[in-house]
């Protein structure tokens, strides 16, 4: 399903069915993260991915045009490249630990600590939680800062806010 | 704007309870999925589709752009405000069993959920200042064109 939607995607000339597009590609990938028990993730993606990503790019196509400029390059160059990244992206995954190997690197070093003693230390039953709002707290700050960061970023950029200062330099000129 | 009923009925009908889902998962985060990011993006939500179909300058009453653009920084400052504290009690920076010495759990209690409320405030801002920056430009297709 996933891989039809991306093909689907890449087809498609109308960029408002593509942004409706990416909104089913990240419900289907939020039921993936569900199925592997990453319920957390999954309610992540289905929020942002599917619900305010897809109004944004619709914001965004309201301001541009409806359709895709077709192009006039050959595509065997990008899809050479498509291919030999994804080629060893796979060789890469060749390598890792079984899905729920206990061997993995991920479960041998704090993992098994935060999830023994997250029972009394913290005395929270959402883990997930615990382990992000306290063991690493000072990431999810980094994590609020770079959204912060990204909203001051958007705001400079897109709103009107170097006009109103401008109008209030000109009302203290004149006001000098 | 007075076409569209149905929507604008529906939408009526749903903010309250989009809201009331946000609070949820935001203060329920300790013991089901969910926490500060999620609860922030819902409530941007539910701001967000008021102004899809009551027009942007409704939601720009409701929850004007200034409150929006100080919201980002509050939730950062509530944030960091939270290290602080736990640093002038004697603790490490973020360090929640500095809320409770006694009885350190119900400190990280206290501690995550003044830091997920942070987080919530500064998503729910950002995403709704986002969206308000691209709504507030004059758009080039008109709505017959869709």
């Amino acid at each position: 399903m996933l891989v039809l939607t991306a093909i689907a995607v890449v087809r498609m000339r109308s960029l408002f069915a593509i942004a409706m597009l990416s909104g089913v590609f990240s419900l289907l990938s939020a039921l993936l993260f569900v199925t592997l028990d990453a319920v957390d993730v999954a309610f992540t993606e289905a929020a942002v991915g599917a619900g305010i990503s897809t109004v944004l790019v619709l914001g965004t196509l309201a301001l541009t045009s409806r359709f895709e400029k077709p192009t006039k390059r050959s595509p065997v160059l990008p899809l050479f490249v498509v291919f030999v990244t994804g080629a060893a992206l796979i060789y890469g995954t060749l390598d890792m630990p079984n899905f729920g190997s206990p061997e993995a690197p991920a479960q041998m070093h704090v993992g098994p600590d935060y999830l023994e003693d997250s029972v009394h230390e913290i005395n929270i039953p959402n883990v997930v939680t615990s382990i992000l709002a306290s063991y690493r707290g000072y990431d999810t700050l980094g994590e609020t800062a770079v959204v912060f960061t990204a909203g001051i970023g958007v705001l400079l950029l897109l709103s009107g806010l170097r006009r109103r200062r401008r109008d209030d330099e000109e009302d203290e000129s004149e006001e000098v | 704007m007075r076409h569209h009923l149905i929507l604008r009925v529906i939408t009526k009908l749903l903010v309250g309870a989009i809201m009331l889902f946000a609070f949820y998962v935001q203060f329920h985060g300790d013991f089901s999925p969910g926490g500060g990011f999620q609860a922030g993006v819902i409530m941007a939500v539910a701001f967000i589709l008021y102004g899809l179909v009551f027009s942007l300058h409704n939601v720009q009453q409701v929850f004007p752009p200034w409150l929006v653009h100080k919201l980002v920084a509050l939730g950062v400052l509530i944030y960091a405000g939270t290290g602080i504290v736990s640093l002038f009690l004697g603790y490490s920076f973020l360090d929640y069993g500095a809320f409770t010495p006694d009885h350190p759990s119900h400190g990280q209690h206290y501690g995550i959920f003044a830091v997920e409320l942070g987080v919530g405030i500064t998503v729910t801002a950002v995403m709704v200042a986002i969206y308000y920056a691209f709504a507030g430009r004059p758009p080039r297709l008109s709505d017959e064109e869709w």
